[in-house]
């Protein structure tokens, strides 16, 4: 262990000293100067100097504390980790763990009738934001292939139940189906050009195909009615049942609960298969991957459609939830929202985005008193995770095979972890 | 005989650059064969022209994996070379780090599988034994090659002899009749270069996989292969056993420059 008492030593003093110096130099022009115009006067505010200098001094020595601790860490996987703790501890434990399970069972069922409208609203979005992160996570996560125009495919699941819902007065259910068939076929003809792209290349293209779809229906007035958007989407019907506006959040919220098992149901099972570990290996290795038999082009084209699968249909749903969309919801930085729930998240890992969805929404509903704060809190955010966690809040954890020291046909292949 | 892989005039020209020029190649079953030559003289093209990676200018490579009838693939995609019997271990070290150990083999028995989508979705009982069987035979891969220890380790944080030798059992699994090894003892030390002396002629007696291999280490090329092929700057310069090659004045003075200069 390192003792924190080492950062005070007069030569780690010293450093943070320099660093708590620079800081007071660069916010000097911002933090003490203050002109009045109107009085032509300045103040000078020196306290907030001061305040800064031993700010930073504190914060540089705590940095640089976290570093040399995450330096001593050894790659090597005999290290236990907190996750890996747990997940230990849950397999100690089958039966804590399911007791555990089923409080969280009650809580989500019992939530929307303990919390109010608004509350439920929120979560029903966090369980949104949840999905198309699961769906994201299969391009980005499984296939390693950087996607920014993700917002796309939502606006194409909102636009076909909002549009053939206008104009044929198709109900919910049955657009439900139809905008995740419509977003895959959009997946697989994004897939297709972009088949030769990878890294830099492949975001750069994949921000222009999102920007593409958001200005068609920014301009293309006749068939999506511009900016002004489609307004009156009629909520989700329950058997023909006309609902309250609070039994009909309510109503979405279970929808959502339903939408969100079911796709960590199908992504688990995808993961763990023939098919991912294709794309796992494609995001490891394209080349060796190909060598080992692998058909790139079709690992490719399955990921992007499966995951413009998931945003298809949740974009029906958002916009049976707000009942009015217009361009501006499908927006880059919608995109960028997705891509950071799986970065800060854990890429690769269902857990991790489930946990970094539920951060990244609640937290600035929560937080609405610093909202002015929001950017610069994300940025800090995402440079401290990539600095102390690159791996996500959860990192991915292989499958692990348990074998018989002679293995006999019957125990070969059961799983040490369920 | 029909020979396991035949070039015939195989040209791979990069521009001007013509980085193999005319090779008349071949790989008879049951042996093993080395492709050494100086740095740059273009023996990874020629594996890279072969194995799918680059689509060659000119010329035939024909395989014929069962022995009877041979057949061109030339412009063949890698995967679909892989398909067709011919495996290959990479240079650099290539991999998948953040997958397991057993993982790693298991994708390289992709090609003989056939599970899709739907398949794991709903997991019907043929993808459940599916899966339950590949696990037990890359674990049985693991065993031949001695990683058992390692199977549940991330292939990143393996020693880099073992690395190697996870590359060599991850090709195995793809059920190569021709097995493509480039540089395997690169960066090996004595020990390990025995070890890896070893699985080679085991690969090939026991699995009865037919093996070319380029290597600079002349040590082990000397002791296993049973032809060798020289090149230079693109060419063909000498063929023959062994001992023929160690006289061969061409091979000489590729290594070794020439006098006159």
């Amino acid at each position: 262990m390192l003792d924190i008492l080492k950062y005070f030593s007069l030569k780690e003093m010293k450093k943070s000293l320099i660093i708590s110096l620079w800081f007071m130099i660069l916010t000097f022009p911002i933090m003490v100067i203050k002109v009045n115009t109107i009085e032509n006067t300045v103040i000078w505010r020196w306290g907030s100097l001061a305040g800064m200098g031993i700010g930073s001094f504190f914060l540089a020595t705590l940095w640089r504390y976290l570093l040399d601790r995450k330096k001593m860490q050894s790659p090597l996987s005999s290290k236990k980790t907190l996750q890996k703790r747990v997940m230990e501890w849950s397999d100690a434990n089958p039966r804590a763990k399911q007791g555990a399970l089923i409080a969280l069972g009650i809580f989500i069922v019992a939530f929307p009738f303990i919390t109010s409208m608004y509350q439920t609203s929120i979560m029903t979005t966090a369980l949104m934001y949840i999905v198309l992160g699961l769906g994201l996570n299969i391009v980005v996560g499984l296939g390693g292939l950087l996607h920014l125009g993700y917002a796309a495919f939502y606006a194409v699941g909102a636009y076909t139940y909002a549009l053939l819902n206008y104009h044929f007065g198709i109900s919910f259910w049955i657009c439900l189906p139809l905008g995740a068939g419509l977003a895959t076929i959009m997946g697989v003809l994004l897939a297709i050009p972009v088949l030769r792209l990878r890294g830099d290349y492949l975001a750069i293209v994949t921000l222009g195909f999102g920007e593409v779809i958001r200005i068609v229906l920014e301009n293309w007035n006749e068939f999506s009615f511009g900016p002004s958007g489609v307004a009156n989407i009629p909520r989700p019907g329950f058997f023909g049942m006309d609902m309250k506006l609070q039994a009909a959040t309510i109503y979405i919220y279970f929808i959502m609960i339903a939408m969100v098992l079911f796709t960590i149901f199908v992504v688990r099972r995808l993961e763990n298969s023939r098919t991912g570990r294709a794309w796992i290996a494609m995001r490891e290795d394209e080349i060796a991957s190909e060598a080992m038999g692998i058909d790139i082009t079709k690992s490719k084209v399955t990921t992007f459609a499966l995951g413009a699968f998931w945003a298809g249909m949740v974009g029906v749903i958002f916009a049976a939830k707000t009942t009015f969309i217009n361009p501006a919801s499908f927006t880059l930085w919608e995109s960028v929202m997705i891509l950071c729930v799986v970065v800060i998240g854990g890429m690769g890992s269902i857990f991790g985005v489930v946990i970094g969805a539920l951060i990244l929404i609640l937290l600035p509903e929560y937080l609405r008193a610093f909202s002015e704060y929001r950017m610069l809190m994300f940025g800090a955010i995402l440079v401290i995770m990539m600095v102390f966690r690159p791996g996500g809040i959860i990192s991915n954890i292989r499958k692990i095979y348990k074998f018989e020291p002679k293995p006999s046909p019957a125990d070969a292949g059961k799983e040490g972890v369920k | 005989m029909t020979p396991i892989l035949e070039t015939k005039n195989l040209t791979m020209e990069f521009g001007g650059l013509t980085a193999v020029g005319k090779m008349n190649f071949h790989v008879n079953p049951g042996e093993i064969v080395a492709l050494i030559g100086p740095n740059g003289a273009g023996k990874t093209t020629f594996f890279n022209c072969v194995t799918g990676v680059y689509k060659p200018t000119s010329g035939d490579i024909l395989i014929s994996p069962n022995g009877k009838t041979q057949q061109r693939i030339n412009g063949l995609k890698p995967n679909k070379v892989t398909e067709k019997g011919l495996a290959r271990t990479f240079q650099n070290i290539r991999l998948f780090a953040n997958m397991t150990v057993l993982e790693n083999v298991m994708i390289g028995r992709h090609t003989k599988l056939k599970s899709g989508l739907m398949g794991a979705i709903f997991r019907p009982r043929s993808t459940l034994e599916e899966e339950q069987k590949v696990v037990q035979d890359s674990y049985e891969i693991l065993i031949e090659v001695g990683l058992e220890q390692y199977v549940n380790e991330l292939a990143k944080n393996l020693p880099y002899g073992a690395q190697r030798r996870l590359e060599i059992a991850r090709a195995m699994a793809t059920e190569p009749a021709l097995l493509l090894l480039d540089e395997p003892a690169a960066g090996m030390n004595p020990q390990e270069t025995k070890e890896l002396d070893e699985t080679i002629i085991k690969i090939r007696d026991v699995n009865k996989i037919s093996i070319l291999l380029i290597e600079h280490d002349m040590s082990l090329v000397m002791s296993i292969s049973e032809r060798i092929f020289v090149m230079d700057y693109g060419k063909l310069i000498a063929k023959g056993t062994p001992d023929e090659i160690k006289k061969d004045p061409e091979v000489i003075k590729a290594y070794l420059g020439d006098d006159d200069a």
